[in-house]
């Protein structure tokens, strides 16, 4: 091990994570710093990918280096420093020796793999998104890699993967092979469901496309207790006068597609071709299948945290589920006690001040859906998504606090976004091309209801609102190019909201 | 455009929900309407993203 200290920079923060979060984090924060000051991001990954596409990477209609570029020009143009190395552990204390705060990180770059560096910092933005917890399905996958049964849609490899099995069950398809599609979430306890809805039409546009519809059986299974749950308890559209809630719109999206669904439901084992699973009401089913894809649940990637005196404080820094403890009411109880106020708004974590998390690395006060169990006690229902246009504002917001503390001193007050008072666009598009394609575009204001500020449904619902059309396919696809080139800091990027 | 609620079995789980008649499904691929779509969501989005910072 080796310790890196370099004198000239006044302050030194770190980015764990190079994904949405944490690259706007660390973008903004160069740009507010200036070279005065150092901005060091560590991912384990060499390329930024913009994960909404991958859909269309899925099904064919994008390569994988469509939705890909290399990190390490363009950090090099921020003047970021970029060491491609997963996180293993964080001091907040420092150790025997110093008492300046640091992480241990491990290479994952060809020829450095595996060399241990210990980098100390002034500030820390945890941002490093989730472990993709395959494992947790006995199955689906080992730990955080995909199993051979199913396939993923979560990077960039997956959904190329997934093209190619879907090409395979076309080719059957045409030549007069049934095929059955199971689309879905793969636990009773993810989250996420919005990119499996986006895949399981995608994939019905394509079967069309191809002319063999007709020979697929395209089906859903996922842990919400009701379809269009989308891990926020549903939400309430205004369309022709009334407040409609998106169950009815998803099911009648569903309806109109052909499409059959399984709700309540944790996967609890997958083998070659069937998906075991519990629903809500105890009881116990299998569903065959030719092609499936079914999104892991997530976990905390698995960092530990030392102390000084070398004892092991990562119950303390972090929830069991391993995401990042932060300025959250975690104490809120049953639902029934649940108020908006419980969503952290700063993100500093409670124990140590210069540390912030951000992104899925934060850890959530409590679900956004009402948390159900089988009378078997098995939990099934969505975990709160954290992803898209609320993580870039989380980064921003969280680089914003810490500039502000190192530019203008310790005691500078913090920004705030909380969840429950923001809100998210979500475009969940199928085809790509400009006038065959088709789009459900959503907007949701606040992602986290409000139910003191807005009785009933908790949501703003002039601001809430949801169609299907061509227009929200342009905005996906003007969406997709636009947030690459913001991610590349290109001309204007700083003027591309996130 | 007759069967359009074809997909409807009765008392199966798709049978309480709303279906989109001829008409709806027109509009969304009507370019015109769809140019004027697309600048309302747009709008919304951008004051969305505004009180979301």
């Amino acid at each position: 091990m080796e310790f890196e200290n370099e004198e000239k920079y006044m302050a030194r923060l770190i980015v764990l994570g190079g994904g949405v979060s944490g690259h706007t984090a660390a973008t903004f924060a160069a740009k507010w710093l200036g070279s005065s000051h150092e901005v060091v991001v560590v991912t384990p990954n060499s390329k930024w990918n913009w994960i909404p596409s991958n859909i269309w990477v899925g099904v064919g209609q994008m390569t994988k280096e469509e939705v890909t570029f290399d990190l390490a020009p363009v950090y090099k143009k921020a003047g970021i420093t970029y060491k491609q190395a997963k996180a293993l552990g964080i001091h907040p204390e420092g150790n025997e020796s110093s008492d300046k705060p640091y992480v241990v990180i491990e290479s994952t770059e060809a020829g450095s793999a595996g060399k241990v560096e210990n980098i100390e910092y002034d500030y820390l933005i945890n941002a490093t998104g989730p472990k993709l917890n395959f494992g947790a399905t006995p199955g689906l996958g080992e730990g955080s890699n995909l199993g051979e049964y199913t396939v993923s849609v979560c990077t960039a490899d997956h959904a190329d993967h997934a093209a190619h099995e879907l090409q395979k069950c076309i080719e059957k398809m045409k030549k007069g092979e049934r095929q059955k599609f199971l689309i879905g979430t793969g636990h009773g306890m993810c989250t996420c469901q919005g990119a499996a809805f986006e895949y399981i039409f995608n994939i019905e546009h394509e079967l069309n496309k191809a002319g063999v519809r007709d020979m697929a059986d395209i089906k859903w299974i996922s842990n919400e207790s009701f379809l269009g749950d989308f891990g926020v308890g549903g939400l309430h559209m205004k369309t022709m006068g009334y407040a409609v809630s998106s169950k009815i719109f998803a099911e009648s999206l569903f309806t109109e597609r052909g499409v059959e669904w399984i709700i309540g439901a944790h996967v609890n084992k997958v083998e070659k071709g069937k998906a075991h699973y519990e629903l809500l009401d105890g009881t116990m089913g299998v569903e065959e299948f030719d092609f499936s894809m079914l999104i892991p649940p997530f976990a905390g990637v698995g960092l530990k945290a030392i102390n000084k005196a070398g004892e092991d404080i990562t119950a303390t820094v972090f929830a069991p589920n391993g995401f990042m403890k932060v300025d959250a009411n975690y104490a809120a109880g049953a639902y029934e006690n649940w108020k908006a106020s419980d969503w952290p708004s700063t993100y500093q974590n409670p124990t140590y001040g210069n540390m912030f998390a951000c992104g899925i690395a934060f850890a959530p006060p409590h679900p956004i859906s009402k948390p159900m169990s089988s009378p078997n006690g098995t939990p099934i229902n969505p975990t709160p998504p954290r992803t898209g246009m609320p993580s870039g504002i989380m980064g921003k917001t969280v680089a914003h606090s810490v500039c502000d503390r190192i530019l203008k001193g310790e005691n500078a007050p913090l920004h705030e976004a909380s969840m429950a008072n923001m809100g998210a666009a979500c475009v969940a598009s199928a085809g790509k091309g400009l006038f065959n394609g088709t789009a459900a575009a959503m907007t949701i204001y606040p992602v986290v209801p409000d139910f003191e500020k807005y009785p009933g449904t908790g949501r703003d619902t002039d601001y809430t609102f949801g169609e299907i059309g061509l227009a929200g396919h342009w905005i996906k696809h003007i969406l997709h190019h636009l947030f690459i080139w913001k991610a590349k800091l290109k001309a204007g990027w700083t003027l591309i909201p996130e | 455009m007759k069967h359009e609620e074809k997909n409807i079995k009765a008392y199966s789980q798709n049978f309480t929900t709303m279906t989109p008649g001829p008409f709806a499904k027109r509009m969304r691929t009507c370019v015109l309407f769809q140019i004027i779509r697309f600048i309302v969501i747009n709008l919304k989005m951008l004051v969305v993203v505004s009180k979301s910072h």
